[in-house]
């Protein structure tokens, strides 16, 4: 038990590592790998889903799944080019998309709250849904054109330095987020959810308004990263972040978040951010196509509950021979 | 050791009753709706739109729909485990397209080779789903969702490496008539469909390897107690859902004759959206090949219905979604309606 405790502990040291090796080759590679503008690409690429990642950190902590995550931020990029594209104010547009993000969100949250249906059908089916509204929204055509006072949300930066203003946007979010889920009783009551949801429930935690918020707060965010999205691409299209929930649920069980609950950090998540984003840009600067960057994120989705069970079983089964030969 | 036979008593207490034949009887009731569904669609189009109700439409649906019916027979077998499968589209992707490049380079072989190849590279893939998930212990939705993308991207690797796309032109004739060929009248691919959908659904019927896995689906642990080896079953049922993925593959590439990496993307959501509207329960243990069938057959006639009436082909996939929800809410309701009324009767009595 101890053991196994020091190597869940361990489990963020060993992303710092992996971390590392990966700027190591990644520098190694090319010599604009360690450039400031590198930096930049880098971030930016990877703001969406860092503020995807936050909701689904706590979804799967309590012990749900949300794979509608990217077919939300479809529908949003496509009704806010839509709303745009009609001569309404963009302030108006993104505000609406947000609005549509939460109703999307709380959908799924009453489908699996009030009806105790188990998230995974529910978020598979509003996946097909969501997305499939987006096509029916705009067809095979793409709204672009977007005014500079508006893709400055997605590729402007700070002036004087190369931080996005997207990611400005997700430190904000982390650090609220960090703080409801390691400082308040409200983190320790989603653990706890995670961890049993009978006793959560007998101690007085109101399990489904919880997890009702979640959702929503999910579809919210997912909604926010569509804007993003749209403003960096420039361009609202219906296949816009198609696939991003595999990236999204890697990030978070990289980084240890345990997928039956009740276990993970956020610091564990960051770093997988990181790593990710990393890879994925090297990945590129190699001229690796996007669809084949997607395999080695499957793998690494694999490898991050495959690894951890594998250790397990080893030391497990070093454990039983130490007994054994102690008793004989 | 008393933890473990009350255990088994409740499980057994639990069959005895009929609250314990509850999902059986849910899935009764959902594959009798599901037959009134189809007719009242048949209905409503064909007085729009007459020449939808000819026997050469119906031909039409059922040929659309024996691909994604072989693959829902596979994706019942893996939810009946109360697991799930979501990497099939990509495993039918890779099987199609392997198959096309191999016949274009090699349009000499005996047919039955080639088929063979993709049938045996599917079944691999599975095998590879189930060893991950029955030996790793990685939660089914986790490791298919990676697999999803693994499959699919070696898909591309190995079109980036030969050939971007496999024409109608470069493959033999005989292997594109796969598709054509009828038997009696009645087209080859839904004959085969038909088979494998009868034969499948007797073994689940009749043979103890098939009642075994609906034990696993409905009590994963008394199952283990009454001595099922779980672990080799699930291994089994994905790596039969891989198997046939690879068959579907096979037809995919014949039947469209034009393949690249990108076949069968999304296809995942179908399969997924008829095994839920034909009745099979997502938690596993109850559902039948028929309810599946049936399922893909009602999502086909809609999709037929939808290109009859003009409707635009962009509300597939959302009605695929909406038709997966409202699938699961309804399963939820009916059981509600069903335990209420069987307790009030006990009561009763």
């Amino acid at each position: 038990m101890k053991k196994l405790r020091s190597l869940l502990l361990s489990w963020e040291a060993l992303l710092v590592v992996l971390l590392l090796i990966c700027v190591v080759i990644g520098s190694g590679l090319s010599p604009y790998f360690l450039s400031g503008f590198n930096f930049y690409a880098l971030t930016t690429n990877a703001m969406e889903i860092a503020i995807m990642a936050l909701p689904m950190t706590l979804i799967i902590i309590v012990g749900e799944i949300d794979l509608s995550v990217a077919s939300v931020l479809g529908l949003a990029s496509v009704v806010l080019g839509v709303i745009w594209k009609s001569g309404h104010p963009l302030w108006l547009a993104i505000g609406a998309v947000l609005l549509i993000g939460a109703l999307a969100g709380l959908i799924n949250g009453v489908l699996v709250t009030r009806l105790g249906l188990p998230s995974l059908v529910v978020t598979i089916g509003s996946l097909a849904l969501f997305r499939g509204l987006a096509y029916v929204v705009l067809g095979d055509q793409a709204v672009s054109g977007f005014p500079a006072s508006f893709t400055t949300l997605g590729f402007g930066t700070i002036p004087g330095t190369e931080i996005p203003w997207s990611g400005v946007v997700f430190v904000v979010l982390l650090l609220i987020f960090a703080v409801v889920l390691h400082m308040s009783r409200l983190g320790r009551q989603l653990y706890a959810m995670g961890n049993n949801k009978e006793a959560a429930r007998f101690a007085g935690i109101n399990v489904r308004q919880i997890k009702l918020v979640l959702f929503l707060l999910s579809g919210l965010l997912s909604a926010l990263a569509g804007v993003i999205l749209t403003s960096r691409l420039s361009s609202a299209r219906p296949d816009n972040g198609v696939g991003l929930e595999l990236n999204v649920v890697t990030v978070v069980l990289l980084g240890g978040v345990n997928i039956f609950g009740g276990r993970g950090s956020l610091t564990g998540v960051v770093l997988a951010l990181l790593i990710l984003a990393v890879i994925q840009n090297i990945l590129g600067l190699v001229n690796i196509s996007g669809d084949i960057q997607s395999l080695v994120i499957g793998l690494l989705l694999i490898l991050s509950v495959l690894g951890p069970n594998i250790a397990r079983r080893i030391q497990v089964a070093l454990a039983r021979r130490h007994l054994a030969t102690g008793r004989s | 050791m008393t933890a473990i036979t009350h255990e088994a008593e409740r499980a057994k207490k639990g069959n005895q009753g009929r609250l314990g034949r509850l999902p059986a009887l849910v899935g009764r009731v959902r594959e009798s709706g599901l037959l009134i569904v189809l007719l009242l669609i048949i209905v409503i189009v064909s007085v729009q739109v007459p020449r939808f109700l000819t026997i050469d439409n119906f031909t039409q649906i059922l040929l659309s729909v024996a691909i994604l019916a072989i693959v829902a027979v596979g994706e019942t077998l893996v939810i009946l485990t109360r697991n799930v499968d979501l990497s099939v589209s990509s495993i039918v992707g890779v099987s199609a397209f392997v198959t096309a490049y191999f016949f274009k380079q090699m349009p000499g072989t005996n047919l039955l080779i080639g088929i063979g190849i993709g049938c045996v590279l599917g079944m691999v893939l599975g095998m590879l789903n189930g060893l991950i998930i029955a030996l790793g212990r990685v939660p089914a939705i986790v490791a298919t969702l990676g697999t999803l993308y693994v499959y699919r991207g070696l898909d591309f690797v190995f079109s980036a490496r030969t050939t971007s796309q496999v024409n109608a032109s470069d493959v033999p004739p005989s292997f594109l008539a796969l598709a054509t060929t009828q038997v009696f009248g009645v087209p080859l691919l839904i004959v085969l469909a038909a088979i494998i959908a009868i034969i499948v659904s007797y073994f689940l019927r009749a043979s103890r390897t098939g009642r075994q896995l609906y034990a696993i689906g409905s009590n994963p642990e008394a199952a283990a107690i009454i001595g099922i080896r779980r672990d080799w079953l699930i291994f089994g049922a994905f790596t039969a859902s891989g198997l046939l993925c690879g068959l579907a593959g096979v037809l995919w590439s014949a039947r469209f004759a034009t393949v690249d990496a990108t076949a069968a993307t999304g296809l995942e959501l179908e399969v997924v959206a008829a095994v839920v509207v034909g009745g099979v329960n997502i938690f596993g243990g109850s559902g039948t090949i028929f309810g599946a069938i049936l399922g893909a057959v009602v999502l086909g006639t809609l999709q037929n219905a939808l290109n009859i009436l003009n409707i635009s082909q962009f509300w597939l996939q959302a009605i695929d979604g909406a038709a997966i929800i409202a699938a699961v809410m309804l399963d939820a309701f009916i059981t509600r309606w069903l335990q209420r009324s069987l307790l009030f009767r006990r009561q009763k009595a």
